[in-house]
């Protein structure tokens, strides 16, 4: 019984030493003094504004890939086939224009489906413009249909003259040349939009680089002291780049707040320009938006970590 | 041995340039005593940033506390050389406390590089502020203390970390007479419990009344190895 009096009695001394350690402990410990070499007040303002338009930049690559999807899914969708007189008897003489022209659609391979609007469906496209007019029209109206492509083709460049020579006249709308060049628009878009971030990293990375040898050139003589004491060169830059981590963290976080409300508000003047899966992409900038700030932190820290290294190599 | 030269050399400048230290050969064992003498630019300083790491031999063979130090051009694993210095302490002429940590933060530094328990560090350092007599000053940044406090509170940083190789450089120059004495009670109470001590020191009356075996150094050469007698300086 003794025996376990004394070791319940030095298990609680133990506890009580730690807890009495941890207490003594600062709460911060700033070796180097690089609270004050390394100022809490430009580094986090640049890093802000870098976040920003990074986070502008991630918008713009995201808007832009929607974008693409969009006018990609319309070219699959948008060929519409306009025959004035419908109603008018065939070149062929057997059946009526419309008749002949949807014959010829239901034969060929690249259509998938084809529908015809009706009157009704017409005259509420065209009520935006005539109201209620629409209906009631005296002048008669070309028949619209409306095609869907077979999956992986396109329309054959003599598809319009094929239906000219069954009803002339017939027209056939194909977005698909500007659907080339708006995806080709696009596709730049997300270039740049990369490129920009590529930039703004590369400067940031500049910056932090900056503001650490100028945080090594004020504590030149608190590291050589602390080199000489026996601090390794992991000790010395882990000291730097907590600080710069910190510094890019909460510069970021700023930067990222800053951004939410432009790219909410951007979001929503983009939804009626997106895809149905447009809310997801919302999300994903968000996603994004949440993931700068750590990764302004690693960058902080990497580069810090890699100049102090660098720059230590030159003590003995 | 603590400490091996042989033909060590020491350039600051370019090939060619004139050595500060030349051909220096000695040995010095664990838990030995030196005096280190010699005139102004005699080489003193350059030979203890030689045996604190702060610099490498331009020629020769050195061995500081058994590890061969590889010479200048060389390289060198930067963190044994490191793990070397944490046992060595150093009293700076210049005092060489960081001006933005409190007494003892500084005096605890040595500690915590060494990566010591905090209840330690904390016991540790107010043991030795106690005795060089600066426990109320704990608190005070360095411009705040005296010459004499700031060469006291460089001194428990030497010591605090009990270090196998003690080296000190003038480190009764801004200490009084009574300092003075206990700094060298210490140094004796280091060395008897197998520290070796290394001290430069212009003060004569000071090797008279504690007088042990010395090196002399003059223009970069060593002129005095009284390694078995007890040096006397002159009077």
């Amino acid at each position: 019984m003794p025996d376990r009096a004394d070791q319940h009695a030095a298990r609680r001394a133990d506890a009580a030493d730690r807890a009495r350690a941890r207490a003594l402990r600062p709460a911060r410990r700033d070796d180097l003094g690089l609270r004050r070499a390394l100022s809490d007040r430009l580094l986090p303002f640049l890093v802000a504004a870098m976040t920003f338009l990074a986070a502008l930049a991630l918008a713009g690559f995201s808007a832009s890939s929607d974008m693409a999807a969009s006018w990609r899914g319309a070219a699959t969708t948008g060929v519409v086939v306009q025959i004035p007189n419908a109603g008018a008897p065939a070149a062929s003489g057997h059946t009526t224009r419309r008749d002949a022209v949807l014959n010829a659609l239901g034969a060929m391979r690249w259509v998938s489906a084809e529908t015809p609007l009706s009157d009704a469906a017409l005259a509420d496209l065209l009520r935006p413009w005539l109201g209620a007019a629409a209906a009631n029209l005296v002048v008669p109206l070309p028949a619209v249909v409306v095609l869907r492509l077979a999956p992986g083709s396109s329309m054959p460049a003599d598809a319009e003259a094929a239906l000219d020579r069954l009803a002339p006249g017939t027209m056939i709308e194909n977005p698909g040349i500007w659907v080339t060049r708006l995806t080709r628009l696009a596709t730049s878009l997300q270039a740049l939009s990369f490129l920009v971030l590529l930039i703004v990293a590369l400067i940031a990375v500049s910056v932090i680089a900056v503001a650490t040898r100028a945080g090594l050139a004020a504590r030149r003589q608190s590291i050589a002291i602390v080199h000489l004491l026996g601090a390794t060169d992991g000790f010395i830059a882990s000291r730097f780049a907590r600080r710069l981590g910190l510094l890019c963290l909460s510069g970021a976080a700023i930067g990222a707040l800053v951004a939410l409300p432009v790219l909410l508000a951007l979001g929503r003047l983009a939804t009626p320009f997106l895809p149905a899966g447009g809310t997801s992409a919302a999300t994903a900038n968000l996603v994004a938006l949440a993931l700068l700030p750590p990764l302004a932190w690693l960058i902080g820290w990497a580069t810090a970590q890699i100049a102090v290294r660098r720059w230590l190599a030159r003590l003995t | 041995m603590v400490v091996r030269l042989d033909k060590v050399g020491l350039r600051y400048g370019p090939a060619g340039a004139e050595e500060a230290l030349h051909a220096l050969t000695l040995t010095v064992p664990q838990g030995g005593f030196r005096w280190l003498q010699g005139p102004s630019g005699a080489g003193k300083s350059s030979l203890l940033r030689l045996l604190y790491l702060e610099a490498r031999p331009t020629s020769g063979r050195l061995a500081v506390l058994n590890t061969d130090i590889p010479p200048q051009g060389s390289p060198a694993a930067r963190a044994r050389l490191a793990r070397l210095r944490r046992r060595i302490g150093v009293v700076f002429q210049d005092f060489r406390l960081l001006p933005h940590l409190t007494a003892f933060e500084n005096v605890a530094l040595p500690l915590r590089i060494a990566a010591r328990p905090e209840g330690q560090i904390r016991a540790d350092v107010q043991e030795i502020l106690a005795w060089v007599g600066l426990g109320r000053r704990r608190d005070a940044h360095p411009h705040e203390l005296s010459g004499g406090e700031q060469q006291r509170i460089a001194i428990a940083r030497a010591v605090v970390h009990r270090p196998a190789l003690l080296l000190a450089d003038e480190p009764t120059g801004n200490l009084d007479d009574v300092q003075a004495e206990r700094l060298m009670q210490l140094l004796r109470e280091m060395n008897r419990l197998g520290t070796t001590v290394i001290v430069a020191t212009h003060n004569e009356s000071l090797v008279r009344r504690h007088p042990g075996p010395a090196l002399g150094l003059e223009a970069g050469r060593l002129v005095i190895d009284d390694a078995d007698g007890y040096y006397q300086a002159d009077a």
